[in-house]
């Protein structure tokens, strides 16, 4: 199972769903604290739910406040990044770059490719989670001691 | 004729003054980012420091006695050893915050970090310029804080040898005198 757990690890890596930001994270992980990581994601995905639907809200609205929006995406981006949530970031990235170019479309188009990624990465994440507290303690990186 | 005694050298290892002592840094941390603070957090915890988190400008004024209700005095006896802040926050900014800390006394010698996601040149200028210690690009690294922690400790012995040496030179001063007037 502990294969298994790694080999998962090793694929959101390898698809660029994860970057070194999430190494740096389970670096920070020691026996009084070994769900760090766990908890920062829970964090960030409740924290980036409520992004996302005041962005939705601000986008149903038909007016674009490129401003505001822009101001979300900035949260987002920031709190993307410092999960090390690689796919995410860029679509943030992206969004923004359409805001400032006061580009609607590209704004919505790249708003629901965004959505798609977050869900994946959360689907991703939730199983990976799981998978590593049911293997036990050894999968999840240690600092030394 | 009473014998003075040549003075020993001051062992300070029981020094109840926050310098030299074996209490930890003490760290202010302002991010209205809840991923950033539980970050910032664990990074100052790993890094064997007592942190406070704050999650606004306003706040961390008001942990700080700046904020109006106690006449921009600030709370003395507050022990805080450095002030990391996020750059981009509602309602007021990390250096704005920085300028409001370094216009109070009780204040303005305390080391202010500030962080962020951007990369923009003249922002960091400027910070440095008011004097802010450093400027971090996010996200932080494990490695930046421990360099700053080990230079506010450098900068504590630094200043507690200091201190011993003054002593030191007072005591020897006053042994000359009185042995100049053969007590």
């Amino acid at each position: 199972m502990q294969r298994q757990v790694a080999l998962i690890k090793q694929s959101l890596f390898d698809q660029g769903y994860l970057d070194e930001q999430f190494m740096e994270l389970e670096e920070l992980q020691d026996d009084a604290n070994p769900n760090f990581v766990e908890e920062v994601a829970t964090l960030y995905f409740k924290d980036s739910a409520r992004l996302i639907n005041n962005i939705e809200q601000a986008l149903e609205r038909g007016s674009f406040d490129f401003n505001r929006l822009d101001n979300y995406m900035h949260q987002f981006k920031g709190s993307s990044t410092s999960i090390g949530a690689s796919k995410v970031k860029t679509e943030c990235t992206m969004f923004r770059e359409y805001c400032r170019a006061g580009n609607a479309e590209g704004c919505l188009r790249t708003f629901k490719q965004l959505k798609k990624e977050h869900a994946t990465l959360r689907k991703k994440l939730e199983q990976y989670f799981q998978l590593a507290r049911q293997a036990g303690p050894k999968e999840i990186a240690r600092r030394p001691k | 004729m009473a014998e003075v005694m040549r003075p020993e050298k001051l062992d300070m290892s029981n020094e109840t003054s926050s310098l030299g002592s074996p209490e930890l840094l003490h760290v202010l941390a302002v991010d209205d980012s809840i991923v950033d603070r539980k970050f910032i957090e664990r990074l100052l915890r790993v890094s064997s420091c007592k942190v406070t988190v704050v999650d606004s400008p306003t706040r961390a004024l008001q942990y700080l006695g700046l904020d109006g209700n106690h006449s921009s005095v600030g709370f003395k006896d507050l022990k805080i050893n450095m002030i990391m802040t996020d750059y981009s926050m509602p309602g007021m900014t990390g250096y704005e915050l920085m300028k409001k800390i370094k216009e109070s006394a009780a204040f303005r010698e305390i080391p202010v970090v500030i962080m962020s996601s951007e990369n923009i040149l003249p922002r960091i200028d400027r910070c440095l310029e008011e004097g802010a210690e450093d400027f971090l690009l996010k996200p932080v690294k494990l490695a930046d804080v421990k360099r700053l922690r080990d230079s506010l400790m450098k900068a504590d012995e630094r200043a507690c040898k200091n201190i011993m040496h003054k002593r030191e030179l007072q005591a020897n001063d006053i042994y000359s005198q009185l042995k100049r007037v053969n007590i």
